[in-house]
């Protein structure tokens, strides 16, 4: 992040000196405070459940499956610069997967979970082969068509999905006698997945193919030059970004407890869309701060009238894209490299 | 065969519906390469308004008029203060601002309107008209000749008018126009203008067939989309062709393809939506464009 922050060093020589003396200092103060804070949130999140409890608790676990999705949708949209307008899609496959699975075969939960990510990453290399040779409006266009046309496809199967009445699971509870009540143990079990699927993105991100996503994002023609295969990354990532989204369609089956084909519309997509918008695209941060926003924004603006949260939704979208088009974490990296003075750097927010 | 034909008419009905907020899509895209997600809720919204005035009392000929130049005004304002300031920029941006707009007029009309079905009466007619053994309803054939009016007087517009000529010349080249002395952003507003101003005539048609509630146009937008994409997003003939290929074939499947029946239509649509953009991304009528690398 402050790979640069030393390039200052044309000015005097003492004062260069000292800046290359101080610059990795610097980096790595930054470094163990970057760490620091990490902890701190795991360390928070994961104290939670001392101070809050029964539906607190549950909109808690919803946070955390929507900060999933949106890294997902983050992955691809913000990454690799695919856009998808219809994610809710492949959350409803996801939900529906854990759902027919859990009701229909009398298969344990957990085992739900990794095998709705697995469809979801098939069904979503599979869309994302044709998709490729769509570009930028057209891909908007086909996968907006997808979420809108998702819930009657739901609808139609209706010995699997039940019809429109949807499919009512009941809450697991905390296995090995754990005391815990069924909320507090579902958002533990949600906080390990995201946990796992942060490292992993953040891995993933971090090295030579996630620079390889980013290169196809920031310009394809010299991408592929460069030797990265472009349709074998764009597809792949379609699928895991899909992957992402249908284990948190799959926790929220499992945490909600229900099932129904018009919690999956086209709706659920542009909330989707609106995380990623308001938490940041490209950063991995961002898939916090938008889930909070599309979690509790909602529950707030409830209150003034029925239709208001949409109303909001809509001018944060257009408002964040006048004045902050990287986001809450982007708008938060540049407060913190004013705050640690580490120079202008053009990092990505993480 | 009757039902066959019958089917067809009823077809071409929806289909000029279909058709004409199509072409709305097909003009700001030929414009500015942007497709406006929010034009089949901005065609509802103005469809409320046309019910608020009939609720005043207002004739449906007049109310019809003040409804296209409200729409007409509404569309040339938003293009004005919310479109403009992200003219430029990346698609991601000005699609995202225009699903903005999608979520607000939603919920605005739900807001004000509730979200209980309301009914719109058709200008036309209850009695079916009789051509032989065959029967039409009169709201259908209305809607197509209201398409084809509309159309006539689009082409008329662009065809023989300066203004017109200054629209086209804005869209297909930005740059010596301005050298013309056009003005390229207001070019834009007006395309926004009309564009909304055909919508609302969407909506007004569509409506009696499927009720007013907030969400009416979110199959129809999806149907105009298969329409503008089948036609080509660059061609406004194409746009209208597409449009009534779409709402034939919607017809013709749900009638004859048992399993798909009407609880499948929106799937069908998407399938021609990928179809096309597998098969021929440009669509039927639309110009291929050649980037250079």
């Amino acid at each position: 992040m402050a790979a640069d922050s030393g390039a200052g060093a044309t000015a005097k020589t003492a004062e260069a000196r000292a800046d290359a003396v101080a610059a990795p200092r610097t980096a790595a103060r930054g470094r163990s405070l970057y760490v620091a804070t990490l902890l701190v949130v795991v360390a928070g999140a994961a104290g939670l459940p001392l101070f809050v409890s029964g539906f607190r608790l549950f909109q808690f676990s919803q946070v955390l499956i929507y900060a999933i999705a949106l890294l997902g949708l983050n992955l691809l949209t913000g990454y690799n610069g695919q856009f998808s307008l219809g994610h809710g899609a492949f959350y409803g496959i996801g939900a529906y997967t854990t759902a027919i699975m859990i009701d229909r075969w009398g298969i344990g939960y957990g085992w739900t979970i990794p095998a709705a990510g697995i469809v979801c990453l098939v069904v979503g290399f599979l869309f994302g082969r044709p998709a490729l040779r769509l570009e930028g409006l057209y891909l908007a266009l086909a996968t907006f068509s997808l979420a809108l046309a998702v819930p009657q496809v739901l609808k139609y199967f209706e010995d699997w999905t039940g019809g429109s009445q949807g499919i009512v699971l009941s809450k697991p509870k905390a296995p090995l006698h754990l005391p815990l009540t069924e909320d507090q143990w579902l958002y533990f079990l949600t906080l390990a997945v995201a946990i796992v699927l942060f490292v992993l993105a953040s891995n993933l991100l971090g090295g030579r193919t996630g620079r390889a996503i980013v290169a196809i994002r920031d310009n394809h023609i010299a991408a592929e030059a460069m030797g990265i295969n472009n349709s074998l990354y764009k597809s792949v990532i379609f699928g895991v970004s899909a992957a992402y989204t249908g284990i948190a369609g799959a926790l929220s089956a499992i945490v909600i407890a229900f099932v129904a084909p018009d919690s999956f519309d086209v709706f659920l997509s542009i909330t989707l869309l609106t995380g990623i918008v308001i938490g940041g695209f490209g950063t991995i941060s961002g898939a916090i701060y938008g889930a909070l926003f599309i979690q509790f924004v909602p529950n707030w603006a409830q209150d003034i009238s029925k239709a208001a949260p949409w109303a909001i939704f809509g001018l944060f979208l257009i408002g964040f894209m006048y004045v902050m088009p990287r986001g809450i974490a982007g708008f938060l990296h540049l407060v913190w490299i004013r705050a640690t003075r580490q120079g202008v750097t053009r990092g990505e927010g993480r | 065969m009757d039902i066959l034909i019958q089917q067809i008419v009823s077809g071409l009905a929806t289909g000029g519906i279909y058709a004409s907020l199509a072409l709305a899509l097909v003009m700001i895209y030929q414009a500015t390469e942007v497709v406006n997600f929010a034009q089949g809720n901005m065609a509802m919204f103005s469809t409320y308004v046309a019910w608020s005035l009939l609720q005043a009392g207002l004739p449906y000929w007049v109310t019809f008029t003040i409804t296209v130049i409200v729409a007409f005004v509404g569309g040339l304002v938003i293009e004005r203060l919310v479109i403009r300031p992200v003219e430029g920029a990346p698609i991601l941006t000005i699609v995202i601002v225009t699903l903005g707009l999608l979520v607000i007029f939603t919920s605005v009309a739900g807001w004000i309107y509730s979200y209980i079905q309301k009914p719109f009466p058709s200008p036309f007619p209850d009695k079916p008209i009789r051509i032989g053994q065959i029967v039409f309803g009169a709201h259908d054939l209305g809607a197509i000749g209201v398409t084809l009016v509309m159309l006539v007087l689009l082409f008329l517009f662009f065809r023989f008018t300066t203004l017109g000529l200054a629209m086209r010349a804005a869209a297909q080249n930005p740059l010596s126009s301005r050298l013309c002395g056009i003005r390229v952003s207001w070019m834009l507003g007006l395309g926004w203008g009309l564009a909304a101003a055909f919508g609302a005539v969407a909506g007004m048609m569509v409506a009696p067939v499927v009720f007013l509630d907030p969400n009416m146009m979110g199959g129809i937008q999806l149907y105009a989309f298969a329409a503008a994409t089948v036609g080509g997003f660059t061609s406004p003939l194409g746009a209208v062709v597409g449009g009534l290929l779409v709402g034939v074939t919607e017809n013709l499947v749900g009638t004859y393809v048992s399993f798909i029946g009407t609880e499948l239509k929106l799937t069908v649509a998407l399938a021609m939506i990928i179809i096309v953009l597998l098969v021929r991304p440009a669509g039927l009528f639309g110009r291929t464009t050649v980037r250079r690398v």
